[in-house]
């Protein structure tokens, strides 16, 4: 097991890290927080494992930068609907979420 | 009922994280031999980073779409009505203190952004890390108070938000006659890179600044 693998390795961790916060925080902004966990979990994957066989490898590096920028476009879109959503409901969670105990209001 | 099914989610969420893992150890070493490739064709791209080459040359419609990507994002936050809060009135007050370092700053943020954006053709750097340096410029200029043109985006600063995309969709309608989407001819390359680079650069400065700015201060508007 080489360096490469454990960013491998660890990208899917922060990957599954991001799934389970996706599904079981209701607060839109963990949403979105985890969503981007996930991202760069994607991406350490890309990385990590382009490289395992010791050199470097840029047509993976390339699609991550891309990927990075697209990410922050999405994540800023995604702040403003959740922002709108605040203003239209007061509540920052998905309607089908409203019940629960564990409510995280701002 | 409720913890139980939380229980379950990150149950299944751990073997799904053991699966992908046993994948990733599993996996058998590609096929295609890309650097080999890459360092193969790196002449003829006009630049001699090979990010920069893979970005702006071999797969350039990545980076078209992502600009076009971008320019939809902030076209969607401009879309959305404004934020009318009870800070609406709260009045502007610029600190000198602010004021002044941006004032030093600024122009050394511009120098550093050219910098990057001219180095990308040989090293690490380029149109994304130049433009996100012009972004942070904008939004300390806007936090200072000397860049008011957020408050209402004007028909300037829309054009300038586009211009990245629109050169570099000239760009390639003007190459297709070549037959290839985005295909330089070698020696207008680098002329060619540098070109779509710099108004990227200068739409990326803007997009992303936008993106921090009419998020953060939309209250500052009726």
């Amino acid at each position: 097991m080489n360096a490469a693998l454990v960013y491998a390795l660890t990208g899917t961790a922060l990957f599954v890290l991001g799934v389970a916060g996706l599904i079981l925080q209701p607060h839109l902004l963990r949403k979105i927080l985890a969503f981007n966990i996930m991202g760069s979990g994607i991406f350490l994957v890309m990385v990590g494992l382009a490289q395992r066989a010791g050199t470097p490898d840029p047509v993976p590096q390339a699609m991550v930068l891309t990927g990075i920028v697209v990410a922050i476009a999405a994540t800023a879109l995604a702040l403003a609907l959740a922002r709108q959503l605040l203003d239209m409901s007061g509540e920052m969670r998905l309607p089908e979420e409203k019940s629960g105990k564990d409510r995280l209001d701002v | 009922m409720k913890t139980l099914l939380n229980v379950a989610v990150l149950f299944l969420a751990g073997a799904f994280g053991l699966a992908l893992g046993w994948a990733i150890l599993d996996l058998p070493v590609a096929a295609v031999n890309l650097p080999e490739q890459l360092t193969a064709q790196l002449d003829m791209s006009g630049v001699v980073h090979p990010v920069t080459a893979v970005l702006l040359n071999f797969r350039g419609y990545d980076t078209l779409l992502e600009i076009a990507v971008l320019l939809l994002a902030l076209l969607g936050i401009l879309a959305l009505p404004r934020h009318v809060s009870d800070h609406q009135h709260r009045p502007f007050t610029a600190n000198p203190v602010l004021q002044t370092l941006a004032r030093v700053l600024v122009p050394l943020m511009l120098l550093v952004a050219g910098y990057i954006l001219w180095a990308g053709a040989h090293r690490p750097g380029g149109a994304f890390q130049a433009g996100a340096v012009l972004a942070g410029a904008g939004v300390l200029l806007h936090l200072a108070g000397l860049l008011p043109a957020w408050v209402t985006p004007g028909r300037t600063l829309r054009a300038g938000l586009a211009v990245g995309l629109l050169v570099f969709i000239a760009v390639a309608v003007a190459l297709m006659a070549q037959g290839t989407l985005l295909q330089y001819p070698p020696g207008w390359a680098g002329a060619l890179i540098l070109m779509i680079e710099a108004s990227l650069t200068f739409s990326l400065g803007l997009i992303l600044a936008g993106l921090y700015l009419i998020l953060a201060d939309s209250r500052a508007q009726a």
